[in-house]
């Protein structure tokens, strides 16, 4: 996608909308493909989880380009009341993470605010017949005219997904979750929320250990926020958690039962003179992921994503600005509350690209090989089934190019919070508000 | 004209021009500081913070919810008004109707 627009180019493989009455519960919240790749799923604000699933391209569906389509979709989360708190709980999924896949049926966590649910997805393909005591519309015989037993046989019927809750994780945090991560030991995640962070073992529901607690004793002091947390991917006993303030702290959990003081702490210094009103709120970092390979962490804040190498605390090894001509704008991104959106970011399946969403329904990607950078854009307009995407271009002041924008004309309402990045190939899922689309790198 | 007095004040107003010029995250904080004279001075700080950690307060009467409850048993919930800010006459609030409150960092900005 970075070499040659004539050569290579992202093509649009599916898009689908999130349409009824225009409601704010189509909104997406969140995207996770599974670690196969072949499942892509998706929370809405409407507490709603739908998951697609990739087409198996074979010689008797030719023209199947490995399409996602829609496999299963279930409400997760109702919306709730705390009356004792006269506190709403939004039924919006915050979060889904997958659980590695150990048999035929798939798992996944979602949650929202309050609440982790573990669901179990499965597939049924087959229907008994010729039960003894029951008919085949499901009346109960009468057992004394049965004469004859038989055996019944399993028959082929359509395929039909489950969505079933398994496990409710519930009442363990007061504040309001903003992250899930499963362990590389796939028996224990931890949950984390503003102030506070909690581990779970998958199989208990009614109890779980608090490893991290910054609320201070008394909330006038309250300096900073957890806004991100992950588990390492490969050293289970490790994790990190961002901070509002820019700062990731990385602790190990071999050394105390409470994680309250950090392994390792890191921070960019920063250069005091030019420090002014918005630089602790737009150093707060929105999201924080490890690479595959658990040697390099990714954090977004808003203006920037930074690479950092978990032996180096004192500053990050890159920088790579995502809207640097925001910065000119800050003042009414404050006053729109723009400032405050949470983007998210993701790295390929060899970490040598990431990428991570902007307004106007555009998304940037990074070549870290290449250093080459693009700006996309996701929408109806934009993806025409066989075209290649364009690259875009933000025009910051004088003279505007043709094809260019110009940083006056962008819509902030589009923005591009949530992207996720197959874990083996070149195939990329975009939320744009209510709509979700998949590009696939091609060869032409 | 003497030398020293007006040189040295053009010198120090010409580097707060440069600083924002030079610095348009500067020349931004200039500008919100312009539109609301009594921003706090710790923006960062407890009342940007408390403001995320109280989301999704709403008041509500669960008293006049529950009778409200007892009495549509059996006919159907009226819808809420389009106009969610009035709730007004007959119509009971659910929690569902309740305007969110949304406390802007604007307005208690201006409350100083």
């Amino acid at each position: 996608m970075f070499s040659g627009p004539r050569q290579r180019g992202l093509r649009l493989l599916t898009h689908a909308e999130w349409c009824g009455v225009p409601s704010e519960a189509d909104i997406i919240s969140t995207v996770e493909f599974n670690y196969s790749g072949d499942l892509l799923a998706t929370g809405d604000k409407g507490g709603r989880v739908v998951i697609f699933q990739r087409e198996q391209e074979s010689k008797s569906r030719p023209h199947s380009r490995g399409e996602y389509n829609v496999y299963s979709t279930f409400q997760s989360h109702e919306p709730e009341f705390d009356y004792l708190k006269s506190l709403e709980i939004e039924e919006k999924i915050n979060k889904i993470r997958w659980l590695p896949q150990q048999n035929a049926a798939h798992f996944l966590l979602s949650t929202n605010d309050k609440t982790i649910k573990l669901w179990k997805i499965s597939e049924r393909d087959k229907r008994a017949e010729g039960y003894n005591l029951k008919d085949e519309d499901g009346r109960l015989r009468d057992p004394f005219r049965i004469t004859a037993l038989r055996v019944p046989i399993l028959k082929p019927m359509d395929l039909m997904v489950e969505a079933s809750p398994r496990r409710i994780f519930a009442n363990a945090h007061t504040y309001h979750i903003n992250s899930i991560s499963v362990n590389s030991d796939h028996e224990t995640y931890l949950s984390a929320d503003d102030l506070r962070i909690n581990l779970w073992h998958l199989e208990i529901t009614d109890r779980s250990f608090n490893i991290v607690d910054i609320k201070p004793a008394n909330m006038e002091e309250l300096t900073e926020v957890i806004t991100a947390a992950e588990f390492h991917p490969h050293q289970c006993n490790v994790f990190v958690y961002s901070s509002s303030k820019g700062t990731i702290r990385l602790c190990d959990m071999r050394s105390s039962a409470l994680c309250d003081r950090h392994s390792k702490f890191f921070e960019e210094p920063e250069d005091p003179s030019s420090r002014s009103f918005f630089s602790e709120i737009i150093s707060s970092i929105s999201d924080v992921k490890f690479s595959h390979s658990g040697r390099y962490m990714m954090t977004r804040d808003y203006l920037s994503v930074k690479v950092w190498d978990l032996n180096m605390e004192s500053r990050p090894v890159e920088t790579h600005q995502v809207h640097e001509y925001l910065r000119s704008k800050l003042c009414s991104l404050y006053e729109n509350d723009c400032i405050f959106d949470k983007f998210e970011c993701c790295w390929n399946g060899s970490d040598s690209a990431i990428m991570t969403g902007s307004y106007n329904n555009f998304f940037r990607m990074f070549d870290r090989n290449t250093r080459r950078d693009v700006t996309l854009e996701a929408s109806r307009e934009n993806s025409k089934p066989r075209a290649s995407l364009k690259p875009r271009k933000v025009c910051t002041g004088g003279k505007r190019k043709k094809d260019e924008i110009s940083v006056d004309s962008l819509d902030f309402n589009k923005k591009i919070l949530h992207t996720a990045w197959h874990p083996m190939e070149n195939i990329i899922a975009v939320a744009a508000t209510n709509n979700l689309y998949i590009f696939q790198d091609k060869i032409n | 004209m003497s030398a020293e007095g007006p040189e040295a004040a053009s010198a120090e107003e010409q580097k707060e021009m440069e600083d924002k010029v030079t610095s348009p995250e500067k020349a931004e904080e200039a500008k919100l500081k312009a539109r609301y004279p009594h921003l706090g001075q710790k923006p960062g700080g407890s009342d940007f913070l408390r403001k995320r950690l109280q989301k999704g307060q709403k008041y509500f009467d669960s008293g006049d919810y529950n009778m409200a409850k007892a009495k549509m048993k059996n006919k159907q919930l009226p819808t809420a008004a389009p106009e969610k800010t009035e709730v007004t006459g007959d119509h009971i609030p659910t929690p569902q109707d309740l305007p969110q409150r949304k406390p802007s960092l604007v307005t208690s900005k201006l409350a100083g």
